[in-house]
């Protein structure tokens, strides 16, 4: 199994450094053909905007949604949980607009404010050490969207189907839990495929 | 236990910048310019530091107007530059809400023999280092990022390529030494020991280390990430040169593709005059901000 990482902009090595310490092999996806080499994605942490317009330049708006069409899965962490968003607070656009969610940008408030946490992530652990860096959160979610995490009232992570969600950096820290999770999504829905 | 500030979240701010192009801006309507074409991060000045050069007399932090003024303008993180040593002007940026702060040699230093404790701090710091003794001891001292100082101002890319080339060589040295030969390695470099084992286990700094100072065109951009920087600053050579937009867009896919030629090529087209640049050897000592700091 292959795991690409989104690589235009962003923590991309760290991805890919937890993804081969939970066992599979990582691929930094730069150009749209690597997409049919993998079997799931990540779409890393950066600067949301700067993700987004790359995406569109170099055709990744489109692949990703055929990607997302062929059930395989995507996980977004971050600026990555903003791109997989149907729906952004505060505009009209949205990126991939995948995940029947609503989500605030910068919604803890500035870079002063970002913060660490112990959070419980179901069906992943009870006491998941998260980092929010100038983060956002869900506002929102559709019936067929599962909350994982709440922080302070607020969701931070969630899935839907084959899409997983998070407003926090599980690759910050050395604990690969999260994407363990994912992995057996990966897995999951490659079986379905086959 | 709800903790802001730490280690991590300084350091992973600046994680997040990685393989962006951070730009020098000088009021908002630079500053939406450089968020359109894809900036990761904006630096708010009151001049660019080739203006600065020009003005002469003693560069200070930036008015908070100006400051407040591009925090409202553009979502992406703001920062801001405080003089060396300054740790009053670092406090009032802080307070302003600045996502990170430079304490940089662009600037007039405050301080001839210290420079700020930043790990007081809970917004983050960027600084500027020639060679792996100093990227060190700014770690040391809080730093969460670091940058090349370069020759800021000149549109001149020489002094960035020394500095990372040192750096870098300097990195994989320390990586094949024998654990025997690190403490006088750490004291001929003065560097803390325990940072030094980091890059002798990691094979890098435990920061994000970008390129800085006379980065002009897509190409300066491309061949400092060739050189193994993690991003770049671009400061006088987007509003600098014949076409900001153009330059700005350019300089982002050239950071991103690095490697691809002939999609620089492409980029390269037509893109009108970058910044005029200065030779370095035509600056007098006094000139060289990168001799500023230790």
């Amino acid at each position: 199994m292959k795991v690409g990482v989104l690589a235009l902009q962003g923590a991309v090595a760290e991805h890919m450094k937890i993804i081969e310490m939970a066992g599979e092999k990582a691929v930094a996806v730069k150009k749209v053909e690597q997409l049919e080499e993998i079997d799931g994605i990540i779409v890393p942490g950066g600067e949301s905007t700067t993700i987004g317009k790359l995406m569109k330049k170099y055709g990744f708006d489109t692949a990703l949604k055929d990607f997302s069409d062929q059930r395989k899965p995507i996980f977004g962490t971050c600026a990555g949980l903003i791109i997989l968003a149907k729906e952004i607070n505060g505009t009209k656009d949205s990126h991939l607009g995948l995940m029947d969610i609503l989500v605030e940008r910068n919604a803890f408030g500035r870079q002063r404010e970002s913060f660490e946490v112990d959070l419980e992530i179901e069906g992943v652990a009870d006491n998941f050490r998260a980092v929010f860096i100038r983060a956002p959160y869900i506002m929102d979610v559709k019936e067929n969207v599962g909350i994982l995490s709440i922080y302070n009232g607020k969701i931070v992570a969630a899935r839907q189907e084959h899409l997983l969600a998070s407003a926090f950096h599980p690759e910050l820290t050395d604990d690969p839990r999260m994407h363990k999770y994912f992995i057996e999504m990966i897995r999951e829905y490659k079986s379905q495929r086959d | 236990m709800v903790d802001i500030g730490t280690t991590r979240v300084k350091r992973g701010m600046a994680e997040m910048q990685k393989g962006g192009v951070i730009m020098d801006v000088v009021n908002a309507e630079q500053a939406k310019i450089a968020e359109a074409a894809g900036a990761v991060a904006v630096m708010a000045l009151e001049r660019v530091p080739a203006d600065i050069r020009a003005a002469g007399g003693v560069a200070r932090m930036a008015d908070p107007r100006v400051i407040e003024e591009v925090m409202k303008a553009v979502s992406i993180p703001v920062m801001a530059k405080a003089r060396i040593g300054h740790f009053v002007e670092a406090r009032i940026l802080e307070a302003l809400g600045v996502d990170y702060i430079d304490e940089s040699e662009v600037l007039t230093p405050a301080d001839e023999v210290y420079h700020i404790d930043k790990n007081s701090f809970t917004v983050p710091f960027v600084n500027g280092a020639r060679d792996l003794g100093e990227a060190l001891r700014r770690i040391a001292e809080g730093s969460s990022m670091i940058r090349t100082k370069g020759e800021p101002g000149t549109g001149n890319v020489v002094e960035a390529v020394r500095h990372m080339r040192t750096m870098m060589s300097q990195i994989r040295k320390v990586q094949n030494m024998s654990k025997d030969e690190l403490m006088t390695e750490a004291k001929n470099l003065g560097a803390p020991y325990d940072l030094l084992l980091y890059v002798h286990e990691n094979g890098k700094l435990p920061v994000v280390n970008f390129a800085a100072g006379g980065i002009s065109t897509p190409a300066d951009a491309a061949l400092m990430m060739q050189l193994g920087a993690d991003g770049v600053f671009v400061g006088s050579g987007i509003f600098k040169s014949d076409n900001p937009e153009k330059f700005a867009k350019a300089i982002v896919e050239a950071t991103t593709h690095y490697e691809d030629y002939e999609l620089m090529a492409e980029l390269s087209k037509g893109l009108g005059n970058p910044m005029k640049g200065i030779e370095i050897s035509s600056l007098t000592q006094n000139e060289r901000m990168a001799e500023r700091g230790w």
